[in-house]
């Protein structure tokens, strides 16, 4: 039974863990263009890396 | 716009110097961004036709290659693209989108917030999933055995877990039935309410005295599958809301005012006086009632009067605030302030009959108000039977929270959201937009339809008739000469030709409400009025209805238009009546126009020279007979008749006052949306009546259980999930044979670029 002690509080720390990701990526927008997503895969953008990319390349 | 001619190849033009429409496109875009850094700004700009993969690179390839432009980012979801740009004056926005074949429009930065609700809704929702899952894991060790020790313990971690998700999940329920009691009537949050807070208690008190049964997974459960019905109806209601919200606006928002001393500002709308001058330059709105002083033009009336051919003015002229100025400057006295104006005349009758019109309660309330008061006699019943039965109080508490939460409608309150969205979705991928749930439910009773018909039935803007037998030289120049003009006629000429050949015309000039003069050499040629393109009297009268095409003042060729059926229109018609509705015409337009039009598409009922208060009054007498009608309409005069039919139907080009008021809107051309719509909400009415009965079949099956105390937390739970499963289940069916058609309803979408026919400015 004292494996529950180490058990249970991890099982919750996993939950939590899931959780705030969860609320973490609705804050950051990621669910406000759901159909923009599944479209975008297509779309074949140059590999170039971050640095070289011209600046405000980020609009949420 | 200026850049409609860019393909053409032209000699120097002369263009008067009021002729500059861009330029108070982009005051209004300097207006509507808003600063995000220091020179640096953001503006949202509404693209209804954005519909796939290829539309987001066009769009966002072109927005970045202006000069000025630091980045942009189109939301397929929202049809929206919000652009970084910095500059004192806006880049060529609007003009870059139209160039690539995409009709924009400036997004009001004010009235858009993020969605608070939503946000909130997800939030509980994320919570309450997490809680429910992690007590589920804890109740599931319970119900296989575990000792009364380690029972206890996690009965303790439940009711830790449960309480801060009460507090902050159950907020949701808690307030909207606090306001529904305050105000002194009951709502289906009340039982919730209760249910979950009793269960709570009673299960901590029994924690307490180590009792074997908790109902903490019951109560975060119950939350989390109502959370969702929540979530769902939010959610369609704000996309297809926001998508209506985008469409091309009607009201000018501001105009170019000429002050005593002269000089001229970009007003607000709400600043123009009476006896103010405003300068209207060609393809804008007149902003509010004028008179004309100086200027001569022709105008287009189709959304406000119901009227398909453009009327020229000249000064002393009254003009009505939302026509369409379309070829020439015009400066005008205006006659009525914004408030006193054709528009907000239409909105008050609008006003004044959506009060007329008698309150529709969404069925979702209807049940609740029947249910709730259910629910809590049961209850009640049940703890004083239980109480004179044994006399314990405990064990009739224990039976009564377990009636309660055995009622608690999870599956009701599923299953009206559950096919509304499924529903919206359907109508969404054939390019119907519902605004919200209600307006689905309404559309399944109907009995009648009425339709406007200039722009309803037809298209609302000539095409050129008898194409192929015309000279395809006269052609060209017909249509190289037309692409200088924004007047219907020249539009349909271009339209028909658009692969003209390019053709060195020279000082090419646009006569205000006669037509469009070029030369070619030395030759003069002219495009438009007979009495003004020729010169002999005999051929003047021979085709004087027609447009006509001139070389130093003889005929070449003489064009005729027609304002053709929307595509679809005799067979949406004829579908609709064999399903047995009734159908009417009402119509602003002349008396033979739509009796011609009547009798094409086979409808024997028709109104001409309808005006808007006429429309109405025609609506109420069918709404007194007892006639649940459905009224299409697009104009301006339709939107007080939309405000007042039982359910209404507007197409994406309609005024947008109409497109407020009504509960559909479709973006395609084709009217064969309108049986479309009514089929999907026969069918959803009927899933509801069949989620309804799914759900109360439950409850009668589930409620003798819990009265007679048979109910243990692992049957309430096992019970709430599958009946909740069942109604989402029957509601997905909806999407049955919608596979099939989804090539036919892509077509419908890409149709739909040419929603908007004529800019706004």
């Amino acid at each position: 039974m004292s494996v529950l002690i180490y058990l249970i509080p991890a099982s919750l720390g996993l939950g939590l863990l899931g959780l705030a990701t969860f609320l973490w990526s609705l804050k950051a927008g990621q669910y406000e263009d759901m159909d923009g997503a599944a479209a975008r895969i297509l779309l074949d953008e140059e590999d170039v890396p971050a640095s070289a990319k011209s600046d405000g390349a980020s609009l949420r | 716009m200026s850049c409609c001619s860019a393909s053409v190849m032209v000699g120097p033009t002369d263009p008067p110097a009021d002729d500059q429409p861009g330029a108070a496109v982009q005051d209004e875009l300097w207006l509507e961004s808003r600063e995000i850094a220091p020179g640096q700004r953001l503006s949202e700009l509404s693209v209804p036709t954005i519909h796939c993969v290829g539309c987001i690179r066009t769009i966002e390839e072109g927005l970045k290659a202006v000069p000025g432009v630091l980045d942009a980012r189109v939301n397929l979801t929202a049809k929206r693209v919000s652009v970084q740009w910095e500059g004192s004056r806006a880049p060529a926005l609007i003009e870059t989108l139209k160039d690539l074949g995409y009709a924009a429009h400036p997004w009001q930065a004010a009235g858009e917030k993020k969605d608070e609700v939503l946000a909130r809704l997800l939030r509980a929702l994320a919570v309450a999933g997490f809680a429910s899952s992690n007590i589920m894991l804890l109740s599931v060790s319970v119900w296989s055995g575990a000792d009364a020790q380690a029972r206890d313990i996690f009965h303790w971690i439940s009711a830790l877990i449960a309480l801060p998700v009460l507090i902050y999940s159950g907020r949701i329920f808690y307030l909207s039935a606090w306001s529904a009691l305050r105000r002194g009537h009951t709502n289906m949050d009340v039982p919730i309410s209760i249910g979950i807070s009793l269960a709570f208690c009673l299960s901590l008190y029994d924690t307490m005295r180590s009792g074997p049964h908790a109902y903490f997974d019951g109560v975060v459960m119950l939350l989390f599958f109502l959370l969702i019905g929540r979530t769902l109806d939010h959610v369609m209601r704000e996309r297809t809301r926001s998508a209506v919200k985008g469409l091309a606006r009607l009201a000018s928002k501001g105009a170019l005012v000429e002050k005593e001393d002269g000089t001229r500002a970009y007003l607000p709308v709400e600043e123009i006086q009476v006896g103010s001058r405003v300068i209207v330059a060609a393809g804008e709105r007149i902003p509010v009632d004028a008179r004309v002083l100086a200027g001569s033009s022709d105008l287009d009336a189709a959304l406000v009067t119901g009227e398909s051919d453009p009327q020229p003015v000249g000064p002393g002229a009254q003009l009505q605030a939302g026509t369409l100025n379309l070829t020439g400057p015009l400066t005008l006295e205006a006659t009525a302030t914004v408030q006193n104006s054709f528009l907000s005349e239409m909105v008050r009758l609008m006003e004044a009959a959506e009060a007329g019109r008698s309150t529709y309660r969404r069925i979702a309330d209807r049940v609740s108000r029947l249910f709730a008061p259910t629910v809590h006699t049961l209850s009640f019943l049940s703890f004083l039977g239980w109480m004179v039965a044994t006399g314990d109080p405990h064990r009739a508490i224990t039976i009564a929270v377990a009636v309660l939460i055995i009622t608690c409608p999870c599956a009701l309150g599923l299953s009206v959201p559950m096919v509304q969205v499924v529903a919206a979705r359907r109508l969404f991928d054939r390019g119907i937009l519902l605004k919200d749930g209600g307006g689905l439910e309404r559309m399944a009773e109907i009995d009648t339809v009425v339709f406007d018909k200039t722009g309803t039935l037809t298209l609302g803007r000539p095409v050129l008739q008898n194409r192929n037998g015309l000279d395809s030289d006269h052609l060209d120049l017909a249509a190289a000469l037309a692409a200088h003009s924004r007047h219907p006629h020249s539009r349909a000429l271009v339209d028909a030709h658009p692969t003209a050949r390019p053709t060195a015309f020279i000082e090419v000039a646009e006569r205000p409400g006669f037509g469009v003069e070029a030369r070619l050499g030395e030759d003069v040629y002219r495009l438009g009025l007979p009495a003004w393109a020729l010169a002999d009297q005999a051929q003047q009268r021979e085709v004087a209805n027609k447009t006509v095409l001139s070389k130093n003042g003889k005929l070449l060729a003489a064009y005729s238009f027609i304002d053709p059926l929307r595509p679809e229109a005799a067979a949406a018609l004829r579908d609709l009546q064999r399903k047995g509705l009734k159908l009417e015409i009402l119509s602003g337009d002349h008396q033979a126009a739509v009796e011609a039009l009547a009798r094409k598409v086979g409808v024997s009922a028709w109104q001409a020279r309808m005006r808007p208060a006429d429309k109405t009054a025609r609506l109420t007498a069918l709404a007194e007979q007892g006639r649940k009608v459905l009224m299409v309409g697009d104009g301006l005069n339709d939107a007080p008749a939309l405000a007042a039919a039982h359910v209404s139907m507007a197409p994406a080009n309609a005024a947008d006052v109409g497109r407020n008021a009504a509960d559909l809107v479709f973006l395609g051309e084709g009217l064969d949306a309108v049986p479309e719509a009514f089929a999907v909400a026969k069918r959803s009415a009927r899933l509801v009546r069949q989620n309804f009965a799914l759900s109360f079949t439950y409850n009668a099956i589930a409620l003798p259980f819990a009265i007679l105390g048979f109910v243990t937390p692992l049957f309430a739970s096992v019970a709430m999930s599958c009946s909740s499963i069942v109604v989402v289940a029957n509601a997905m069916r909806l999407n049955r044979g919608a596979r099939r058609r989804n090539p036919e309803a892509s077509g419908t979408m890409s149709n739909s670029i040419r929603v908007n026919p004529e800019p706004v400015r």
